[in-house]
């Protein structure tokens, strides 16, 4: 277990696959891990791919992927579903637009549930990519849980973000002004086949039109089909494009920068949650309050400072 | 916190009927599992790659067209070469019970045929699971 960081870099799958599950499951030997990784990483382009379900992120995914093995780079798929708040279970099922992908070894999938996180990723995803990105995969490509307006979490963890729309929405693009429609570094309308592409198209380009006044670079809106293998070329040229703009307007480190922010707010919240509503000394104490806030014995916010009081001397 | 098992259900082989591997993997997630789908028409490599990057605890596999014996094991065999022998494989679909003996003689730890209550295969992919 103590050579699992060693096997990791030598890209070894059952490693990787090995380690991302003590990572998922907040285990010490993955945070010791994380130590001897870290430093390898930073070389992946990490692509964020978000939209609504049934947008075809996942078909994408797999599209985008059989391109890039084309050009010899090797790529790593974090697939994320939800997982259900009632049962703690998950059906991940974005594999099943992939399978084709499963026996090449240049290529390393995984899906994970949300297991509790809201804003469409989950809280291991920072560590997931680290993994990936240092076992020597070039491309880590994110696919987001199908999203609604305001789960826009992805951009904290991807260079590049795509926000993968559908024709149909019609006005509803309207009404999405805020949220995903403000996070996107390349617009895909996929399933561009589909009767009312143009207006669709029309009416995200007039957004982008209005969103990039006074921008030093006119967010791309692309047509693509995936299933037909059509725009998939053009996108990673977008992709490619707006990796060099990143490099040559210092935005990328900038970005990056941002990510470990994350990654270390992540962190730190979840071991506080942790210590405070998991370690048997402090359960009983909650258990208490509530039952208190409960009977309007005590408000809930003088519940949380007794509990806090006890962290925070 | 406690550790989520992990479950890729697949269909191995030429057989289009995934209504009972939909309704397993549906009742293993209502059991607080996570279950990997794999869809239809999986190959044996297929299928081992998957548990490998998935690092699932168990593998389900169903089918109907009556090739579980050369799938079931090559399945099961498969996943011991490549050093997964910890992880416990299970089987259902049309099977006949000469054949479910065998099956558990090569490695496959349980087989539920018709009439099963998905109950019983939580409980025993939860009884069963080695890590």
């Amino acid at each position: 277990m103590n050579d699992i960081a060693a096997n990791v870099l030598k890209g070894d799958p059952r490693s990787i696959a090995r380690l991302i599950t003590l990572a998922e499951n907040n285990d010490p030997i993955a945070a010791n891990a994380m130590k001897t990784i870290h430093p390898k990483t930073g070389n992946a382009h990490v692509i964020g791919i978000t939209g609504v379900m049934g947008s075809g992120k996942s078909t994408l995914i797999y599209e985008l992927t059989r391109e890039y093995r084309k050009k010899g780079l090797k790529v790593g798929i974090i697939a994320i579903d939800p997982t259900s708040p009632f049962s703690g279970g998950a059906l991940l099922g974005d594999r099943i637009r992939m399978m084709e992908l499963a026996t090449d070894d240049g290529v390393f999938i995984r899906s994970m549930g949300t297991r509790g996180m809201l804003g469409g990723l989950t809280s291991a995803v920072y560590d997931v990519v680290e993994i990936l990105d240092a076992s020597g995969k070039n491309i880590v490509l994110v696919e987001t849980v199908g999203v609604g307006q305001a789960e826009v979490d992805v951009i904290k963890i991807a260079d590049t973000t795509l926000v993968v729309l559908v024709p149909g929405l019609g006005d509803s693009i309207q009404t999405i002004k805020a949220g995903i429609m403000e996070i996107a570094d390349i617009y895909v309308v996929n399933k561009a086949d589909r009767s009312g592409v143009e207006q669709t198209l029309a009416e995200v380009e007039s957004l982008v039109e209005i969103a990039c006044i006074n921008k030093d670079r006119k967010i791309p809106v692309l047509a693509t089909i995936s299933k037909e293998n059509k725009g998939i070329v053009e996108l990673i040229d977008e992709i490619n494009k707006h990796r060099e703009h990143l490099k040559k307007t210092k935005t990328f480190e900038a970005q990056r920068r941002k990510r470990y922010e994350a990654e270390l707010v992540e962190i730190i919240r979840k071991r506080l949650m942790n210590f405070i509503f998991d370690e048997s000394t402090f359960k009983g104490k909650v258990e208490s309050l509530i039952d208190q806030i409960s009977k309007k014995e005590l408000d809930p916010y003088t519940a949380a400072d007794e509990i806090l009081g006890k962290i925070l001397k | 916190m406690e550790r989520k098992i992990r479950v890729l259900v697949a269909k191995p082989g030429l057989d289009g009927h995934d209504r009972g591997a939909k309704i397993v993997a549906r009742a293993l997630r209502d059991a607080g599992m996570e279950v990997i789908y794999t869809g239809l028409h999986q190959t044996v490599d297929m299928i081992v790659e998957t548990a490998i990057q998935e690092d699932v605890d168990a593998v389900g596999l169903s089918l109907l067209s009556g090739a579980h014996m050369t799938l079931f094991v090559d399945v099961t065999r498969l996943l011991k070469e490549k050093g997964m022998e910890d992880v416990l494989v299970v089987g259902g679909g049309i099977i006949p019970e000469d054949d479910a003996l065998k099956l558990k003689k090569a490695g496959v730890a349980g087989v539920f045929g018709p009439g099963t209550r998905c109950d019983d295969i939580v409980k025993f992919i939860k009884k069963n699971v080695k890590r």
